[in-house]
């Protein structure tokens, strides 16, 4: 990053520390982990000479070439499954799927394919690949530019599915999941590439290099899978979320002045089941937080979970937040959005006993 | 009647009447059989274009039919392998043996050893001699009626029967339908049992050996019905794009289950002319000629060999059994069909040809015909001391969850720990012996 780029840091920052936002920290990692293994190819609509729409591989083309990076036809069936075949050789494709809404052709090679490989020839083929792309709405995509399907994912034996919530954790988890010798879905919240969000559509984005989660280290480092990581630590209530929920949450935690132990899950599957029971025998209360359509979410799993798993240390009932169960709207995107409001109230009601 | 814009259908009075066409095939059960509409051109009559040649200057050879192996027995024309007699006698004998295997296994589940079998018969030429014209390294992602691929690569009979008993020899912890093999040391790509989805697949194979330098292609196997699916025309559109090594072999049985080729077209054109529109190069083959199958293939391997791209084969055969077990052919197509085929008999046909050479003769076919029986007798035999689906139970619980991951996840762990104890409440002696 250059000078100019990083004079308004705040006083927090180091000398010589790096400030990413998201989609820098992706680049990192895809850069990094291609200049480790010459086996990981990145592939997808866009992704080579230009960089990708949203630039998450800017500069890759031109560093490793074009027989590892490279753009593919329109045909999201075809991407995954010739990933599938590149992984069964021994490569370690990195598929991009220009938008999580755009993955539903490639949906049979992933869930007939790329997650029974391992199982149906007992070991003898896998298909190592990370499926990276952009997910979630607030960016006035309508409804086939912000969907939020990971609970179809989550549901697929064999898949693990991942969703950083800050740049410092989008490279450490991505360089895992590239390194993972099972399929991942890497669904990466585009309304946060360059800074957290609050909720509050109407107030400025503050960029990423202004948090502390935005510096990211050089070279090489991992976030294990399976591990939730600590937002806040708070004893009024467990809040669970992941991607852009995870800021909106914490924003209005803090501006109600309630002290909340908010986990960013980063992992669906596996999910760190022992992070959540250990909070919730803690706070005795849970919020569950997410953008995707209510009915069969994924927080409908972790609710049932958390009822099966911590019952006996619940004094209030688990509340969900959610994108409602719509088509995501255009011009109505913040009625739609799980913003201050829902999530406001929610908390209000688990508090109130 | 549909809703129709306001206004409309006033406007529309005057147009004629719209139908939709439903194929239907010529012949159903019952119905005395004429295949005289189908064009069978002489054997010899095809050109041979070199191997790097502009798809373009090949268009015939999409449209008519490649045959080697004349009615009177001999070779003929450019496409002839001029393979020797041993060659021809180790494909008769692959060609054999698949078929003798096919009956074992046949029977097998008529008598309940296990859930399912898929025969080839009339179609071994389509996997025996493809398979004979790679190198045994190049990677095949096979449909599920290539059984001759594995038996020609050498893959041991055993490891198939225990596989199709999902018995406590099967590498594949009985966790797949019988008949979907896996063998990576005989680069058989595992079988999926959705249709099409391995095409795609075979390119990006043949697309990593290509990003590495490597020297190896891969080849694929659909059926004509499941050209249909979109994951073919994918299959497509990135080899052509990338030029990739790989060929994809259409075979064209007639049917897929009841459903005659119409529903995947072939009313309008053939399958080897779906090459055409992308840019591959197509050849259209008598599947049941199997010196015209061994030559195809080895056209294409060598074309994709020399980085020249990729090719669509379609072998025009005729599946002369049910589409499965669970299938009753007499119900939707006419049983005459299988002796009025116009392209008669792959095995009989090969037979004949080393015969009218001098290289054979009856009392020795009868012979390997009887040892290719016993053998798999043998086999069978020995693989059902391993048990019969039916014994079930053959493999430890736990390996359900095994290799859904790498590593077992908490969740997992737990379900195995519940499956456990679920079977020793039921057994609490332990398992009952087979």
């Amino acid at each position: 990053m250059s000078e100019t780029q990083t004079k308004d840091l705040p006083a927090t920052e180091q000398q010589g520390e790096r400030r990413l936002n998201m989609i820098e920290a992706i680049n990192d990692a895809l850069d990094v982990s291609m200049g480790r293994d010459d086996d990981v190819v990145v592939m997808g609509e866009d992704v080579g000479y230009f960089g990708g729409v949203f630039r998450c591989t800017a500069g890759l083309q031109d560093k490793y070439g074009k027989t590892r990076v490279f753009d593919t036809p329109i045909n999201e069936c075809g991407i995954i499954a010739v990933a599938v075949g590149m992984g069964a050789y021994g490569l370690r494709p990195v598929p991009e799927i220009q938008f999580a809404d755009y993955i539903y052709p490639g949906l049979d090679q992933l869930i007939s394919e790329a997650a029974r490989l391992r199982y149906r020839s007992a070991g003898e083929y896998v298909a190592p690949m990370t499926v990276r792309s952009p997910f979630g709405g607030g960016i006035f995509g309508g409804q086939t530019h912000s969907q939020s399907p990971e609970a179809i994912f989550t549901h697929v034996s064999g898949l693990k599915t991942v969703i950083p919530a800050t740049p410092y954790d989008a490279k450490g988890l991505l360089i895992s999941c590239i390194e993972d010798n099972d399929p991942v879905i890497f669904f990466e919240p585009k309304r946060i590439y360059n800074g957290p969000f609050s909720g509050y559509y109407d107030k400025p984005v503050q960029p990423w290099k202004k948090f502390d989660a935005s510096v990211v280290p050089e070279g090489y480092y991992k976030i294990p899978l399976g591990k939730a990581r600590h937002v806040t630590e708070g004893d009024r209530l467990t809040v669970l979320a992941y991607g852009t929920m995870v800021h909106v949450v914490e924003a209005v935690c803090r501006e109600k002045g309630v002290e909340a132990d908010i986990l960013d899950l980063r992992t669906l599957v596996p999910l760190d089941i022992e992070a959540i029971e250990a909070s919730i025998e803690r706070t005795g209360r849970c919020l569950i937080v997410h953008e995707a359509t209510r009915t069969s979410g994924f927080g409908a799993e972790l609710s049932a979970l958390v009822t099966e798993r911590c019952f006996y240390h619940l004094e209030a009932p688990v509340e969900r937040v959610t994108g409602f169960d719509t088509p995501y709207p255009h011009s109505l995107e913040w009625a739609y959005f799980p913003g201050p409001i829902r999530i406001g109230e929610a908390i209000d009601k688990i508090l109130k006993d | 009647m549909a809703d129709r814009p306001q206004g409309s259908a006033a406007e529309g009075e005057n147009r004629p009447t719209l139908s939709l066409h439903v194929p239907e095939p010529k012949f159903r059960p019952g119905d005395t059989v004429d295949f005289s509409h189908i064009d069978v051109p002489e054997a010899g009559s095809m050109a041979r274009p070199d191997e790097a040649c502009d798809p373009a200057e090949m268009r015939d050879l999409a449209y008519g039919l490649v045959r080697v192996l004349g009615d009177d027995d001999k070779a003929h024309g450019p496409w002839d392998p001029k393979l020797d007699a041993d060659t021809l006698r180790a494909m008769l004998g692959h060609m054999a043996m698949t078929r003798a295997f096919d009956e074992r296994m046949f029977r097998g589940q008529r008598q309940g050893k296990t859930s399912f079998y898929m025969k080839c018969t009339g179609e071994e030429a389509t996997s025996v001699s493809a398979s004979m014209a790679l190198a045994g390294d190049d990677m095949v992602f096979p449909s599920y009626r290539q059984q001759g691929i594995l038996i020609q690569r050498g893959y041991p009979l055993i490891e198939m029967i225990n596989q199709i008993y999902s018995n406590k020899g099967d590498k594949l912890k009985g966790r797949q339908l019988p008949i979907m093999y896996s063998s990576r040391e005989h680069s058989f790509f595992t079988i999926s049992g959705n249709l099409a989805t391995q095409t795609p697949q075979a390119v990006g194979w043949a697309m990593a050996s290509a990003m590495k330098g490597d020297s190896r292609i891969a080849a694929t196997w659909v059926g004509e019905g499941s050209t249909a699916e979109g994951d073919f025309h994918s299959a497509c559109t990135f080899a052509t794009v990338y030029n990739a090594p790989v060929i994809l072999n259409v075979i064209n049985n007639q049917w897929a289950i009841s459903s005659f080729s119409g529903f995947a077209g072939a009313e309008r054109t053939t399958f080897a002319a779906r090459a055409l529109g992308y840019g591959l190069a197509g050849l259209r083959v008598d599947g049941n000629d199997a010196l015209a199958c061994y030559a195809a293939e080895r056209w294409a391997a060598n074309r994709a060999r020399a980085n020249a791209g990729p090719t669509l084969i379609e072998f025009f055969t005729y599946r002369a059994e049910g589409h499965s077990t669970s299938d009753d052919p007499s119900g939707y197509r006419s049983a005459q069909e299988r002796s009025e085929w116009p392209l008669g008999d792959p095995v009989m046909r090969l037979k004949n040809h080393l015969i009218a050479l001098g290289e054979w003769d009856e009392e020795r076919q009868e012979k390997m015909d009887l040892e290719a029986a016993e053998h798999v007798k043998k086999v069978t035999k020995e693989a059902e001391a391993n048990g019969i689906l039916g014994h079930g139970l053959h493999h430890p619980f736990r390996t359900m969850f095994e290799d859904v991951f790498e590593e077992l996840p908490w969740h997992l762990r737990e379900q195995a720990d519940q499956a456990v104890h679920e079977r020793k409440t039921k057994f609490p002696e332990g398992l009952p012996e087979a």
